[in-house]
């Protein structure tokens, strides 16, 4: 698609490009972005602020529109996938300088439950919106799940279902974890589709999240909830 | 070619099909996380109960527990090669209950979603999904099965996978996708998509519709969606009995047998030919299905507000088929028109 009026990227000015890479990762153009992300680090710019300003708030507006029922599951993985190959650029990068952390995720779908469609969306919206995560995949007893709080210490605990024979496995895990006296430590956030807000407060979740979208915006407000009563703590 | 499923159609106008597989075997005392299809080898007699469950309700046509029993999804129980075996017992239960019903009822063999996302966006090929449908489909075949039933389909990639599979088998089939967000399906396919890429396909269904989704109320929006765009197949309804809710430890759907009867009026209203229910459709709802399609006179195809006003809300108010493209519009970026959906 040799167009006339194809854009070179280099030729944008700061703000044109960051406008640019926002469009490209709305499309899900992979190779673009990888280009404008190594434009900006040539330009001078900190990784958090290529993080921040350009990929986050792309994903950002990704999201909205998936949650807004405009844009669906396959323009998300393009979208998610383009992000990724710039965060895989930034990563290394961020760590040498130190940038601020959003917080941590652990994630996984429950025993007896292959779905991961809805878990993986998760996990790349998170890590667009700058968080880690560490994904436990799927099939997960509760044992891989308290084993992994216990190793990776995080400040959030995701769980996924697709099934309505599957879902109840969450109470599973969330009363384990009140048995260990631990239930507290974590914000506990589920999700799948067959769930809703009234399961979620039935089995004792923090919150259920309808789609990653939302997932972002809750693990964002309750992250900031729980570092604000640390800090009155 | 002839088969049950069209032969029963021309001497009828509505056929009742089943309820609820999941919810049926978690009231037996399925374990969550525990794959369903094992027990058709290992608890026959429950699979049976199942299956007369929605006979003696008076269902036309019923599902054999079969739904995850491909390869993929197998795999997670280290089953994956028994994927042959599991499906033809799946059926052969079936055939025996239906056979001895001492009436016509059809023994469909339900093909679930591989679970994997497809090609290019995901691993799965189409060779290879072709491969694990068509694997579960000869099963189902050797089991006595009367046609297949591809359900809670996605992605229009998988839909086409299983239409090829079924061709491979020789089967006839139907097929159904679950319209789950903002009345499209997971990977955004809309009612018109469905209608059109069916009429496309080089081995159409001999019905196509909606399954499982939201709720009773978006699976009939759904259902008016397919019949707007003019198709000459029939229509399966098969929508969840409300919505789930957690109660003492398992999961309970809300709706009433009342409300589930309404639906079914309201399915064929809409022009439904193949109504049932999906999860949390037990027995009890069933009758009351039935009792109401044989009891009440047909009228013409509801108005949202009556389906709504009838059966509750719909979960968004759109559902992506808007002609006047008046619905949400994606941003258009240089790219824009080079990725159009497939439906």
């Amino acid at each position: 698609m040799a167009d006339e009026d194809d854009i070179i990227l280099a030729e944008l000015s700061d703000d044109a490009l960051v406008e640019q890479m926002m469009d490209d990762l709305y499309d899900g153009m992979k190779d673009e972005i990888e280009e404008g992300v190594h434009i900006l680090l040539d330009r001078g710019w900190v990784p958090y602020d290529i993080l921040t300003k350009a990929l986050v708030a792309g994903m950002t507006i990704v999201g909205h529109d998936f949650r807004d029922g405009i844009l669906f599951v396959p323009e998300v993985l393009l979208s998610a996938n383009a992000m990724k190959a710039g965060m895989a650029i930034l990563k290394p990068l961020l760590a040498e300088t130190g940038a601020p952390r959003m917080g941590k995720m652990v994630i996984g779908t429950v025993k007896g439950d292959i779905h991961d469609i809805g878990k993986n969306l998760v996990a790349m919206m998170m890590e667009g919106a700058g968080f880690e995560v560490v994904d436990m995949g799927i099939n997960n007893p509760v044992e891989a799940y308290l084993e992994a709080l216990e190793r990776e210490q995080p400040d959030i605990l995701g769980m996924s279902a697709l099934l309505t024979t599957t879902m109840p496995y969450m109470k599973v895990v969330i009363d384990a974890m009140i048995a260990q006296g631990i239930r507290d430590d974590y914000v506990v956030l589920v999700g799948g589709a067959p769930l809703n807000e009234e399961f979620g407060r039935a089995i004792g979740a923090d919150a259920y999240c309808r789609d990653a979208a939302v997932a972002v915006e809750t693990a964002k407000v309750h992250v900031a909830r729980k570092h604000n009563q640390m800090r009155a703590g | 070619m002839t088969d049950a499923l069209s032969d029963l159609l021309a001497t009828r106008d509505w056929v009742l099909a089943d309820g609820a597989t999941g919810t049926t075997l978690f009231n037996m005392g399925l374990s969550s996380g525990d794959a369903p299809e094992l027990w058709n080898a290992d608890a026959p007699e429950k699979i049976r109960a199942l299956y007369s469950g929605a006979v003696e309700a008076g269902s036309d046509l019923f599902l054999s527990n079969t739904f995850g029993a491909n390869a993929s999804r197998l795999k997670l129980h280290g089953a994956q090669s028994r994927v042959q075996e599991l499906n033809r017992l799946g059926a052969a239960l079936g055939r025996d209950v239906a056979d001895a019903s001492g009436r016509k009822v059809i023994v469909a063999g339900s093909v679930g979603p591989t679970g994997e996302i497809m090609a290019p966006m995901g691993s799965l090929t189409h060779e290879i999904a072709v491969e694990m449908f068509h694997e579960q489909a000869e099963g189902l075949k050797a089991g006595g099965a009367d046609l297949l039933w591809v359900e809670t389909i996605s992605a229009p990639e998988e839909y086409r996978a299983a239409a090829e599979a079924a061709a491979r088998a020789q089967m006839p089939w139907c097929g159904t996708m679950s319209f789950d967000t903002a009345g499209r399906t997971m990977m955004g396919v809309t009612s018109s998509d469905l209608a059109q890429m069916v009429g496309r396909l080089a081995n159409p269904p001999l019905a196509f519709g909606a399954n499982c989704g939201v709720g009773a109320s978006d699976l009939l929006r759904t259902v008016l969606g397919f019949a707007a765009t003019g198709t000459r197949l029939p229509i399966i309804a098969k929508g969840n009995a409300g919505i789930p809710k957690y109660v003492d430890g398992h999961i309970h759907y809300d709706g009433t047998p009342d409300l589930m009867a309404e639906y079914a009026v309201l399915a064929r209203d809409s022009g439904a030919r193949i109504i049932g229910g999906c999860c949390g459709t037990q027995p009890a709802h069933l009758r009351a299905m039935r009792a109401a399609l044989e009891t009440r006179a047909p009228g013409p195809p509801p108005t949202l507000a009556l389906i709504e006003g009838t059966l509750g809300g719909f979960s968004s108010a759109r559902d992506g088929t808007e002609a006047d493209g008046s619905g949400p519009q994606p941003r258009r970026g240089r790219n824009a028109g080079r990725r159009r959906r497939d439906g």
